[in-house]
């Protein structure tokens, strides 16, 4: 079924106009996607989608530093947390600042980059496991440390997290609140999804763009060969500090919107385990491959929402009554679909076509 | 004109000695030859030239300048390439992409001009693609150039590594053991290869055990054996060296 649609995908990407005329298709789905959900399985999805949406953007940050440049790193989400930090001490009744959006954003990308500098530097020097482990522990640093903020000066409010963090306005319209244009409504949940969307779309240009250029193969290079690359002139230090500020930058983005769409954050959002969820969508998906990650993330963080929205329904009508926990039966096949995923397709589920190449010939001289 | 000098080096890995004072000289245009038996600190030295390795004592001049403490990505940029003894491609890349990433050092398209695709990045990435073309048909694999690089026959992988190191834009081109592995025909091939950079106007210096290759191909062949340079000359001379033919072959006859 996958080598069809990737079959299918060779085909059309190869001619121009069915190319073109696929684009179209697609942004008129994704334009009218919000409503169709909002009509038929309720509007609750539409902010499941704007969610999928924030973590797509994630995973394609932690696709640059694991997947092009082949640096594992396990604390990723500490880039998230930074970023939906400083939104909400920047943009809240918190210190009572309360920056319009377009600051706060860059900024927060700069912030989140610099904090991947900081867990960069000294960490140059491994790889691997020994990197993991490093980054690992970064990540835990940065919630313990959101967790621990509240004295002896109060800056995160602890555990008990920051509240009525300003959404995206502009001119005071209040991006979560529901707006007439054209005769149409367009309620919170729906004007984010084409924020978050808009956003999405310049995150893959911008990725895409990277891989093929010039610093994209210095990164592969870094992770095929170090020794090669450097004797090829490529300044490793530089080239893999930029990986790590450029992933953390679009973690630290990824981060404020999700303050802003939730209007409250807190240390709790940001632990090991949603580092590892993230590194999930991009192993699933296909390590290095833009696309592949987008439908890693998208698949990861939908699927479980509709296992736990059938689950019980589907149970009580075959069995007569709820025997599984939908939430342990959420883990269970996440960890079998993990799994199958690994044996039947160890390049992810939809690898670039040059990894998935290497792979079976590898697998063929075996 | 001498384009790099070695004076006096020394290198210690724990209480092994693998280089002794090791002084030697390649001049601009010569193919120089480095032999010796196994063990004798060829790949040692030749790490100690491109920077992976420090010498505990001695000093490197290239071109006139020190690089004695330089990373081996600054020694690239001076004008050093080198070629690995068992073969370091980038295999999930192309042949082609192999090449680009060679040149590496002599582009300057940063994140930002990537990003935003600026006229100069394009122009810039249509010449890297076009010069690699242009030396992926030097050394007569731009056939391959779509290919995976691990899909290459062991030949050509060499030639592939060759590609790639010319692309940094070397002065001198630095070869461990090029020819190891490779059939008669595929040596007749590479050494044709040489000669044709030489002629080009790029230093070489070639590490290697095919004793053949490296006397009817280099200029001047030193030996090295424990660690130490034992003889240095044209290879006429070198070959009947008393103190290389013991180290060859462990005594005279009687």
């Amino acid at each position: 079924m996958i080598s069809l649609v990737q079959r299918f995908w060779g085909r059309v990407s190869n001619d121009k106009r069915a190319l073109f005329v696929g684009y179209v298709l697609l942004f008129v789905a994704l334009a009218f996607l919000p409503f169709l959900l909002s009509l038929t399985v309720g509007r609750m999805w539409v902010r499941i989608l704007d969610f999928a949406l924030i973590y797509a953007m994630l995973a394609l940050g932690l696709n640059i530093v694991v997947g092009f440049a082949g640096l594992l790193d396990l604390g990723y989400i500490a880039f998230y947390a930074v970023g939906a930090y400083t939104w909400a001490l920047l943009a809240s009744p918190q210190f009572g600042l309360h920056l319009p959006f377009w600051a706060v954003l860059p900024i927060g990308a700069a912030v989140a980059a610099l904090f991947g500098l900081l867990l960069g530097a000294p960490t140059l020097r491994l790889r691997g496991d020994y990197l993991a482990i490093v980054t690992l522990g970064f990540g835990e640093i940065i919630r313990i440390f959101l967790n621990n903020l509240d004295h002896p000066v109060n800056v995160t409010n602890g555990p008990i997290g920051i509240n009525k963090i300003d959404p995206i306005s502009i001119g005071g319209a209040d991006f979560t609140r529901a707006h007439e244009v054209f005769g149409i409504t367009f309620s919170g949940v729906h004007i984010y999804y084409y924020v978050l969307l808009a956003l999405l779309f310049l995150t893959v240009v911008v990725c895409v763009r990277l891989e093929r250029s010039r610093i994209g193969r210095a990164w592969v290079a870094i992770r095929e060969d170090e020794l090669a690359a450097q004797a090829m002139g490529i300044n490793t230090r530089n080239i893999k500090l930029l990986a790590f500020a450029l992933g953390a930058s679009f973690g630290g983005v990824a981060g404020g919107l999700f303050a802003s769409l939730q209007g409250f954050v807190s240390p709790e959002s940001f632990g090991l385990l949603e580092s590892i969820m993230v590194l999930c969508m991009v192993v699933l998906g296909g390590m290095g491959h833009v696309y592949g990650v987008l439908l890693g993330a998208l698949l990861l963080t939908t699927l479980p929402e509709i296992l736990r929205s059938t689950a019980s329904p589907i149970q009580r009508a075959l069995f007569g009554d709820v025997y599984v926990d939908p939430e342990a039966l959420r883990m269970l096949l996440f960890g079998l679909a993990l799994i199958l995923v690994m044996l039947v397709r160890p390049t992810g589920l939809w690898p670039s076509p040059k990894r998935k190449k290497t792979l079976d010939i590898s697998v063929t001289k075996g | 004109m001498i384009l790099l000098e070695l004076k006096d080096i020394n290198k210690k890995f724990g209480g092994v000695q693998a280089l002794t004072s090791v002084s030697l000289t390649i001049q601009a245009g010569e193919i120089y030859g480095l032999i010796g038996p196994n063990g004798a600190g060829k790949t040692t030295l030749f790490n100690v030239i491109t920077g992976v390795y420090e010498p505990n004592h001695g000093s490197i001049l290239f071109d006139g300048k020190s690089i004695l403490g330089l990373k081996p990505y600054q020694i690239a940029l001076a004008g050093i390439a080198r070629t690995f003894q068992n073969i370091r491609l980038f295999q999930s890349m192309t042949v082609l992409e192999n090449v680009m990433v060679g040149m590496h050092a002599r582009t300057s398209t940063g994140a930002l001009g990537a990003v935003f695709n600026t006229s100069f990045s394009r122009d810039e990435e249509c010449s890297v693609r076009k010069k690699s073309m242009t030396l992926l048909n030097y050394v007569g694999i731009s056939i391959e150039a779509d290919n995976l690089a691990s899909n290459l026959s062991y030949g050509d992988q060499r030639r592939l590594e060759i590609a790639r190191a010319l692309a940094t834009q070397p002065k001198l081109l630095a070869l461990d053991e090029p020819a190891a592995g490779m059939n008669a025909t595929e040596t007749k091939d590479l050494k044709l290869l040489i000669q044709r950079i030489q002629a080009d106007g790029i230093s070489i210096l070639l590490i290697e055990h095919d004793v053949k290759l490296i006397m009817s191909l280099c200029d001047r062949v030193a030996v090295l054996d424990y660690g130490q340079k034992i003889a240095e000359d044209v290879a006429d001379i070198v070959r009947k060296d008393r103190r290389v033919v013991k180290a060859y072959l462990g005594g005279e006859l009687p």
